[in-house]
């Protein structure tokens, strides 16, 4: 299936390959850096990418390009699906995925990636097996290493890839059962100029950081499982139990997990919370335009927007901005035409406003089409949704574990077009 | 680009100066000053005894290696250290070997014997990695090694080694495809493996070496379905996709002629428009050409194959998902391809490179099954934000989606598109509603205004694509545009895009009767700059001078002649080829060439106005999903998805043999019944449930469903029905004395047939040869085949379950109603619930009586009995506020009035415990005081017995596989070898029903949990000499594991 894989760097440097069959030779990449001269932009490189003997199929995350090599026919999902579980999982070893940890981290980059394929098939992805196969580094487990010449690979088979529960390592103990759930919910629109709604959706995920000893069986249920239009689940998941009962029921991984990712359903019409207004206006004669936004709360529930920031592109027309802001800071990338604005919390009682003129280039004509407006917010103690969860329970083991669940709305892709 | 110095890099080789030298000091970033020394101390380092050094040594070697660097030379030096003690030190060195091994041939052979030695490693990891190591060094020569190992790891212990060994199939294959005869015969045994970590490598080694074998899936085809969901992800993937052309080739096309049946159930419940559409028309049709063809009936293993992939829709895997989504595109009546509309959408959320694949998948189905996409239209807006290519595809689907409805809408978006600043998009965005124009008559002069308008655009881009798209337009009634063509005339001079040029030229000449005026005009400016033009455009300039000759030769005459002679001399040979084609042509010459005379046939005729179709047309030729299809390409290794067979093979190739264990003397009969058997109940009401199952169930309301899905069709006058004859059973099977009931052991015993049951007895005799489901089929039919009478017989515990499950239990009266009354009271003995000392002379002990309680059949019945020890009477016993854990409740016994001295007596309460062995707490309570008692009851004791075949356990346990099924090996001590005494032993510690076996040393036993109603299943695997292995299978695994724990120690004591 899955040949080669080449980590590329922005500037085209390839600093990292990996062969699971016969070696291929990077010169296979030169194709790749022709279709990424063509798109011009990193998100505009086609992710499949055929050439004469082989297919090069691309994900960018991170500003790294991971490529994978492949010879035949293997569904492209497959593929990309397993880049991204490579990124994911570097991220959850190293915190952060970034060209200069996995350089540092080289010798145990490759042992992962040598864990995780085999022969070019996936052999071990779970981020709890391989961990116990190749252990993360530490600054503590660095140290202890160097002293006693141990080493962080795991000698026993991890028991988890031939338990029951393959997600799960075993003998997890805590000191401190701790059960949390977040709720996070993000509102995807699109407003139109006159201020209504064309398109409103709410997404919705559970991230769960479990830290329970033992073989907890939890099962989380809801006043109004209802509102879940379209989920989709963590394989831990029963998914009979949800069929019938509507119950969430799992044996959690140990740590970090998204548990569901939902859709809440499109009848139920969206709390638009917040409303933007704005003045965009460029004069055929003048060398100068208006500028004017104002921010303000709308449907919100009685909870603070926090955390806004307004983004826009500028059309290449405008050379510069003068804008005083209410609130918060801004700042106008004069090259890249990108103007954004940190609003921060939003005041009920005084909107925030960002008001100022734009300098058109002299002598050209004004440019034909507006900027839209990108949206950024959060809203704490809130699910927009309405959704909340009933209860948490736990059998199989009979200590009492903390339980802790927390609501948050965000925007996701909200925009407003003028 | 910086790729060519990486690339010389890479050729540099070990020994080249200012090799940078990667792992040693990595937080300067990779620009070293290195000599080629380095390799020196690296195999000095190699060469000591310490272990830290080599590791040191090893980690900067693979470093390299990641890098590219050439590492090769090393190869004596690190060979020599696979043998090391150290395992970080052994895995770098086989991460080596694996990377060199084909280069240094001879040298890798020196490390053969290692791995050799590690297959025979008791520890399972050691044998799993030795093998992956030694089947990953390409070496020919070990060829023969290699297929040794493979063969004795197929049969290994350890399912991983197993895996290991599946993986290692293809490699082998791909290093010598002579082996390919014997590797068919191990894939033929791994797939056979029942264990999920084994089945998707196989599927995935099935599907590079041997595809075409499809005759080897048969036998395993329910095993794959009924595993899927327990399956990792990627392994469901390859099993989804091979399955998939597996149906094609085994199964009818359902959607060739939909029965009438089958259309009017389903179109209820995913009425997409098309369907609705389509629902009239085909009604008669079907109904015309009923006499002729037979109705279609789904194969009952493909519903099993729909059945069972439709809950990975829900899946957190993109691949699994679209995986699912091309199955039932492929497989599905039309009618429940519905169902993955709202999946694929959602993965629209995901990564751009995930949403790419994805609307492509989309675009070509959309065109197929528009109405399937039509609810989520505003799903696929395009935002500003999205990349470029993200936004054609959308913009693709939502032209795709466009219709006489919702036209309006889209053409509302594809306005702000046009102002968008990314000008690809804005020209993708005029080719849509120049699609749109055609496809949707009604709005044609609206788009054509519009784009009409574009022409006045600043952006010469967005003017010459509005241009190209108008001439096409326009070619489907160019009469009454004569303005707008006058219009484009004028633009020649501005437009500078050759293809937009070429248009406006192409019109003009085509329609130059329409704009007679202007014409010459235009070919006179042209004239003036023809050699300045593009290729394309000067092509034109001929053709149009040609066709103005041919109409208005007075005055174009002399222009034409000179355009003529200016591309006589042209640089490019096509238009000096055309110059003099089209001279011979329209000029008449001396000879009088018989094509001049018919010039202007030749020139203009009528031309059929273009189609504007969507690249994504046809495109599902391919199978969807797949690399091909992306490309539009055949990939290589690409496996045509076949066309359906006009004839349904042979379906009973698929039946697996079992053990016989009724006595069924007309063998050939069974097996054809066997069939439907399978199907569960889909086999007749198949169209009807599908993909609506799980509605159902929760229509029934009763967590019983839960295991079965799909088991119980809901019959809610069957409920009623049977609570009343559960009150009469529980008088009659308490009249049944318990000594007997004990003493009577697996034989059959009749002591508890009714009359009314020895009437029923030769018909459900008879019965028992039936398949289940045929025999549901029968019973609803003809509904005096269950008399009220017979009931009464049918065991207790599933009374609540359905109608369906009474049947079955029925019919196996004289085979498996045995154990239920077998199961003895006295085997859980009493228990103490209140000393005499701490109840002050009241003693109380409770049994577990395992009747089931009259009120409330999720209740366990427990046994009270009192007597007073002491010398004065205890009177008003009654059970006082309870204070139960969430989800525990208690029926309370009648109040004893009282207790005179010396006096027992016996009360039944009933405790719901909830299936789970947490303690009931409560008092008792008399007049003057209270006693906090609690009753804990052991695990066996949380369920009761059902009744099943052994087809129907098999089946059963199937379904409970993977992290379901629980499993310990034991000892079995002298005493505890007789079939009697396991029997026995097992049912006295759960109350379980003992399931017929065809084997002498297996004991099956099978049960429902109380509350839940979640089966249990028990094997006991008795081997010589004692050893056993034991397995549970249930959906409560925390029961499954105590049950395990508690048989175990009856067992062994």
């Amino acid at each position: 299936m899955i040949h080669s894989l080449f980590l590329i760097n922005s500037s085209g440097d390839i600093f990292l390959e990996k062969h699971w069959k016969s070696v291929v030779s990077r010169s296979v990449c030169d194709y790749f850096f022709e279709a990424q001269e063509r798109a011009t932009e990193a998100e505009n490189v086609p992710p499949v990418i055929p050439t004469p003997h082989h297919y090069l199929l691309s994900v960018y995350r991170h500003k790294i390009f991971f490529v994978a090599v492949i010879q035949t026919e293997v569904p492209p999902l497959f593929v990309i699906e397993f880049l991204h579980r490579v990124v994911d999982t570097f991220q959850d070893y190293f915190g952060v995925c970034s060209e200069p940890v996995i350089k540092d981290n080289v010798v145990v980059v490759y042992e992962v990636l040598e864990e995780m394929l085999d022969n070019g098939f996936p052999l071990a992805t779970e981020s709890n097996i391989l961990k116990e196969l190749i252990k993360p580094p530490t600054i503590l487990r660095t140290v202890v290493n160097t002293i006693t010449g141990s080493t962080n690979v795991g000698d026993q088979l991890p028991t988890g890839q031939l338990s029951v529960v393959p997600w799960r390592r075993t003998g997890v103990k805590y000191t401190n059962n701790e059960a949390y759930f977040d709720v996070i919910e993000e509102i995807d629109a699109i407003i139109d100029k006159s201020g209504s709604t064309i398109t409103a959706e709410i997404q919705g995920v559970i991230d769960a950081c479990v830290k329970l000893t033992g073989m907890p069986d939890l099962t989380l249920s809801f006043m109004n499982p209802r509102l879940l239009d379209d989920v989709s689940f963590h394989p831990c998941v029963r998914f009979k139990r949800w069929e019938s009962e509507r119950i969430l029921s799992f044996i959690p991984p140990d740590g970090n997990f998204r548990l569901l990712s939902y859709h809440v359903s499109a009848q139920n019409l969206v709390a638009i919370p917040v409303y933007v207004k704005h003045n965009i206006s460029f004069r055929d004669s003048s060398s100068l335009g208006r500028f004017e936004i104002t921010v303000g709360p709308k449907q919100t529930m009685g909870k603070t927007i926090e955390g806004v920031t307004v983004t826009s592109q500028m059309p290449r027309g405008v050379l510069n901005m003068s804008l005083t802001p209410s609130q918060g800071t801004h700042t106008f990338d004069p090259v890249t035409k990108m103007l954004s604005w940190d609003v921060g919390k939003i005041n009920p009682q005084k909107p925030p406003n960002l008001k100022g003129t734009m300098s058109l280039q002299a002598g050209a004509s004004k440019p034909d089409e507006n900027p839209t407006i990108n949206l950024q917010f959060k809203i704490q103690q809130l699910a927009i949704s309405g959704l909340k969860v009933n209860r948490l329970d736990m059998y199989g083991e009979k200590y009492k574990p903390f339980k802790g669940i927390k609501y948050m709305t965000k925007a996701g892709k909200f925009q407003v077009r003028t | 680009m910086s790729a060519a110095p990486a690339y010389s890099e890479d050729k540099g080789g070990s020994a080249g100066p200012g090799e940078p030298e990667y792992g040693h000091d990595p937080a300067s970033g990779g620009i070293f000053s290195s000599d080629y020394k380095r390799h020196d101390d690296l195999k000095e380092m190699l060469d000591t005894n310490k272990d830290s050094l080599k590791l040191e040594a090893m980690k900067r070697i693979v470093a390299m290696i990641a890098r590219g660097k050439n590492a090769s030379d090393l190869f004596p030096a690190v060979v020599k250290n696979v043998a090391c003690k150290n395992i970080e030190v052994k895995k770098l060195v086989y991460v080596y070997l694996v990377r060199y091994a084909e280069e240094q041939q001879d040298l890798a052979l020196l490390s053969i014997s290692t791995f050799q030695r590690g297959l025979k490693d008791p520890n399972q990891l050691i044998r799993a990695s030795a093998l992956r190591v030694l089947s990953s060094i390409r070496v020919p020569i070990i060829v023969p090694i290699m297929m040794l190992a493979i063969k004795e790891a197929a049969s290994d212990m350890s399912p991983y080694v197993r895996k290991t060994a599946a993986h290692a199939i293809p490699k082998l294959y791909s290093l010598d495809s002579d082996q390919k005869d014997q590797l068919i015969e191990v894939i033929e045994k791994l797939l056979a493996d029942k264990t999920t970590l084994v089945a998707g490598s196989v599927v995935m080694a099935f599907e590079e070496v041997c595809p075409e074998r499809i005759d080897l899936i048969h036998k395993n085809y329910r095993k794959l379905c009924n595993l899927l969901i327990d399956v990792e992800e990627w392994g469901q993937v390859v099993i989804i996709s091979m399955l998939t052309r597996y149906a094609r080739t085994q199964f009818l096309s359902p959607t060739q002629n939909e029965s009438l049946l089958e259309e009017n159930a389903e179109k209820a419940f995913y009425g997409s428009e098309e369907d609705e559409a389509k629902g009239a028309g085909s009604e008669e049709t079907a109904a015309a050409s009923l006499p002729a063809r037979k109705p279609y009936i789904m194969d009952p293993d493909h519903r099993l194959l729909l059945r069972n992939t439709k809950p990975l829709l829900q899946s957190r895997s993109a691949a699994v998902v679209m995986a699912v989504a091309q199955l039932y595109f492929h497989l599905a009546p039309k009618a429940e391809v519905g169902v993955i509309a709202k999946a694929l959408v959602r993965l629209l959320r995901s990564h751009s490179e995930v949403q790419y694949v994805v609307l492509q998948n989309v675009a070509t189905m959309s065109i197929k099954r528009r109405g399937m996409f039509e609810p989520y239209l505003k799903s696929f807006y395009i935002r500003s934000t999205d990349p470029t290519q993200i936004k054609i595809l959308k913009l693709e689907v939502l032209t795709n989606l466009a219709n006489e409805t919702n036209i309006p809408t889209v053409l509302r978006e594809f306005q702000t598109y046009i102002r968008s600043m990314d000008k690809d998009f804005v020209a993708a965005t005029i080719q849509a509603i120049g699609r749109c124009a055609t496809n949707i008559g009604r709005v044609r002069d609206t788009c054509l205004n519009g784009l009409v308008q574009l022409l006045s655009n600043r952006d010469e881009l967005v003017v010459a694509e509005s241009v190209v798209v108008i001439k096409k337009l326009l070619q489907m009634q160019p009469a009454q545009h004569g303005e707008i063509i006058k219009h484009l005339a004028k633009l020649t001079d501005n437009i500078q895009v050759p293809m937009a040029r070429a248009s406006i030229l192409w019109l003009i000449g085509e329609y130059c009767e329409h704009v007679p005026r202007i014409a010459p005009d235009v070919l006179r400016k042209m004239a003036k700059t023809f050699t300045a033009e593009e290729d394309i455009v000067k092509l034109q300039v001929i053709n149009l001078a040609a066709k103005l000759y041919l109409t208005n030769s007075k005055q174009t005459k002399l222009l034409t002649q000179y355009v003529l002679s200016l591309a006589k001399y042209d640089q490019n040979y096509d238009i000096r080829d055309r110059a003099r084609f089209t001279r011979q042509l329209i000029v008449p010459s001396e000879q009088g060439g018989a094509l001049s005379r018919h010039a202007k046939k030749l020139f203009l005729a009528p031309k059929p106005a273009p189609v504007l179709e969507s690249s994504f047309k046809d495109r599902d030729h391919f199978q969807l999903g797949s690399l091909s299809h992306l490309l539009n390409a055949k990939a290589t290794g690409y496996q045509e998805l076949p066309d359906w067979p006009e004839e349904a093979p042979d379906p009973s190739v698929r039946n697996v043999e079992v053990p016989e264990w009724t006595k069924c003397s007309n063998r050939e009969k069974r097996k054809e019944k066997e069939k439907p058997f399978y199907s569960d109940s889909e086999g007749e009401s198949g169209p009807t449930e599908s993909a609506d199952s799980g509605e159902q169930m929760a229509e029934l309301g009763s967590s019983e469903g839960v295991s079965r899905p799909g088991l119980s069709p809901p019959f809610p006058l069957s409920f009623s029905e049977q609570s009343e004859e559960d009150g009469k059973r529980k008088t009659k099977k308490k009249k049944v004395p318990e000594g007997k009931e004990a003493s009577s052991s697996d034989e059959d015993s009749d002591s508890s047939s009714s009359t009314s049951e020895s009437e029923m007895s030769s018909e459900s005799e008879e019965e028992q040869l039936e398949p289940a489901s045929w025999r549901r089929k029968t019973s609803l039919s003809t509904p005096t085949v269950t008399p009220p009478s017979v009931q009464p017989v049918s065991p207790p515990a599933i009374v609540s379950t359905s109608l369906a499950a009474d049947l079955e239990g029925l019919t196996l009266t004289d085979s498996t109603l045995v154990p239920s009354l077998l199961s003895p009271v006295s085997c859980v003995g009493r228990q103490e619930l209140l000393h005499r000392v701490a109840g002050e002379g009241l003693v109380v002990d409770y049994t577990f009586s395992r009747q089931p309680f009259s009120g409330d059949p999720h209740m366990v019945s427990v046994h009270i009995h009192f007597s007073n020890s002491s010398d004065t009477p205890i009177k008003g016993l009654h059970v006082g506020t309870p204070k139960l854990p969430a989800g525990i409740g208690i029926q309370e016994f009648p109040e004893i009035e009282s207790l005179a001295p010396g006096e027992s007596a016996t009360a039944v309460m009933g405790i719901n415990f909830c299936d789970s062995t947490q303690a009931a707490n409560f008092q008792l309570c008399t007049q003057t005081r209270q006693f906090y008692v609690s009753i804990q009851p052991p695990v066996g004791e949380l369920m009761a017995p059902v009744f099943m075949s052994e087809n129907e356990f098999k089946k059963e346990q199937g379904k409970l596989m993977g992290m379901n099924e629980i499993t310990e090996k034991l000892m079995l001590p002298d005493t505890c070898r007789s079939d009697h005494t396991v029997v026995q032993k097992v049912t006295a510690t759960a109350n379980l029903g003992r399931v017929p076996c065809g084997t002498s040393d297996e004991y099956r036993f099978a049960g429902r949990t109380l509350t839940s109603g979640s089966l249990v299943l028990l094997t006991l695997d008795a081997r010589p000499a004692g050893a056993a292995q034991l397995t549970v299978n249930s959906e409560k695994m925390v029961i499954g594991t105590m049950l395990v724990k508690d048989v175990i120690q009856a067992l062994t004591q």
